[in-house]
């Protein structure tokens, strides 16, 4: 048995949608490095959809895979809609994850909520 | 390539000791209890483990304790000194803040009953003072206990003059030799050691077998009430198998250790030059104090766990301090009692090489660990903010 499902080793390997948006109108961080891991989401909104979003992740193989398949499940997607991520639908999507390893993944969700948060407060219409 | 570097972890079965393990499994099955033929055979065998580990450490054959492991050795030994000293009104204990948490759990227990414990600092090269250990010994200290080599970072500690400041203080000493055992020369007479713990895993024995040497005169207490069996301080059937597959480890672990030594030595050096030259990166405890194979590292603006993931997919096994690899929210205890902070001990890399790596595996393992740190740095955000400035590195 391994530690982590092939679906969270799969993008933990090759992760999705890393990197920077440089012209991003919503940026979110969570996390801290004191607890280990730390999540940064990058979002370009235009029309009320999320036409790209990248991110940036220092953590374990549960918190990669978690940020990576965050973004899959946002991208081309109304924000309405991404306002309603949860981290149980990122985990289903990954086939589960091991129980000690939940708080990992729950900073995806936190992330692009941070982020909706940055783009609210800089006028953005939610 | 595939490389086995979590020797501080477990290691293989030894040859030596598989042979010594099967008969007593397949023929040699008897009770060492029982008066009939296969159960004094057993018997004898027991014994001849005794004597041959007995000789190893200079310690006589009744002084030895055969347990379940390192943790159940370290459990007893503190136990027994604290019952001890409580006999004579004295309930200090003396101990160090990077303890495997066989001892320091062992202690919590101790001080909810009422004992008292000191823990010595380590300092950033991961070494006890002795001068501070000297300074700390109380009328009441009833037991001292350091390590022989740490588990994590492989410090080696100053055994022989912390045995000869205990002997003259009147305290007992013990000793969690778990990671030295078989790795480095061990004399409980010219050290001083009053008390020992080792587990046969860790030197090319099977897992659930271990022993506690205690000094002719210090009482054990049970830790595991019922028969007779080890002198009546320590119930159970014996592990027969896994007594004699002991011996057999330790004694070829024994007869190789010096060749082994300084080859592995070589390699580790070898090892820690090429990972120094990965930018922020730092080794942690003392350069020259460590045991042979051990290795271990911090690297900024990196997860060890995904470090270790990354590893694997190359082949290489090894093991991290990160909170991440461990299920809590904190990092290593020993990486924090070095003073590493929080945020640079999640970045951690354990290789404890076997005596059979090559030079050929440590430049493999070097490379390969360069590569993967420099492709998590390359979306780590920590890294980013390290490298814009915004957070002044800390290695
Ligand atoms: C220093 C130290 N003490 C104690 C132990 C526990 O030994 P065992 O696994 O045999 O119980 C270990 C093993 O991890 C160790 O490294
Ligand atoms: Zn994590």
């Amino acid at each position: 048995m391994a530690l982590y499902s092939e679906k969270v080793m799969d993008h933990f390997r090759n992760p999705r949608n890393v990197g920077v948006i440089e012209d991003a109108n919503a940026v979110g961080q969570v996390g801290n490095a004191k607890c280990g891991d730390i999540m940064k989401m990058y979002l370009k909104i235009e029309d009320g959809i999320i036409q790209d979003v990248k991110f940036e992740t220092f953590g374990c193989g549960s918190a990669i895979a978690s940020s990576s398949m965050a973004t899959e499940l946002i991208k081309g997607k109304p924000v309405s809609e991404a306002m309603k991520l949860t981290n149980k639908a990122v985990t289903e999507a990954l086939d589960g994850l091991p129980a000690h390893k939940l708080h990992c993944s729950v900073l995806a969700e936190e992330a692009i909520q941070a982020a909706l948060e940055d783009y609210r407060s800089r006028g953005g219409e939610i | 390539m595939k490389i086995y570097a979590d020797n501080a972890a477990t290691t293989p079965m030894s040859r030596a000791a598989l042979d010594a393990m099967i008969p007593c499994l397949e023929k040699l099955y008897g009770n060492p209890s029982s008066l009939y033929a296969i159960g004094q055979e057993a018997k004898e065998v027991l014994e001849r483990a005794r004597e041959e580990i007995a000789a190893v450490i200079g310690a006589q054959p009744r002084e030895i304790t055969f347990t379940s492991g390192g943790s159940e050795a370290d459990n007893q030994a503190l136990l027994s000194a604290a019952a001890l000293g409580q006999r004579r009104g004295k309930r200090h204990i003396i101990s160090t803040a990077f303890e495997h948490h066989a001892v320091l759990h062992t202690l919590k227990k101790l001080e909810q009953e009422g004992f008292e414990v000191t823990l010595l600092p380590v300092h950033e090269n991961g070494i006890v003072d002795v001068d501070e250990l000297a300074a700390a010994i109380r009328p009441d200290t009833c037991l001292v206990s350091v390590m022989y080599a740490n588990n994590e970072i492989g410090t080696i500690q100053p055994i022989r003059e912390i045995g000869a400041l205990c002997r003259s203080r009147g305290v007992l000493f013990h000793t969690d030799a778990v990671q030295a055992m078989g790795h480095l020369p061990i004399d409980v007479n010219a050290e001083q050691i009053d008390m020992l713990s080792a587990s046969a895993h860790k030197f090319h024995g099977p897992k659930g077998v271990g022993f506690l040497y205690a000094r002719r005169g210090v009482a054990l207490t049970n830790v595991i009430e019922g028969g007779a069996q080890e002198r009546g301080k320590r119930a159970g059937t014996e592990n027969v198998p896994g007594i004699a597959a002991m011996a057999a480890a330790l004694r070829e672990s024994e007869a190789n250790r010096e060749r082994d030594a300084a080859h592995t030595a070589a390699i580790r050096d070898r090892l820690i030059a090429a990972l120094a030259e990965i930018p922020h990166s730092a080794l942690n405890g003392d350069a020259a104090r460590r045991l042979p194979g051990n290795v271990n590292f911090c690297f900024e603006g990196i997860e060890g766990e995904s470090l270790l993931l990354l590893l694997d997919d190359r082949g290489i096994s090894a093991s991290s301090g990160s909170a991440c690899t461990s299920g809590s929210l904190d990092p290593s205890h020993v990486l924090l009692a070095i003073g590493r902070p929080h945020d640079v001990a999640h970045g951690s890399l354990r290789l404890s090489l076997g005596a059979d790596v090559t030079e050929e595996e440590a430049d493999y393992i070097a490379r390969s660990v360069a590569e993967v740190v420099a492709y998590l740095r390359s979306f780590s955000p920590v890294w980013r903010d390290l490298t814009a400035g915004k957070t002044p590195f800390l290695l």
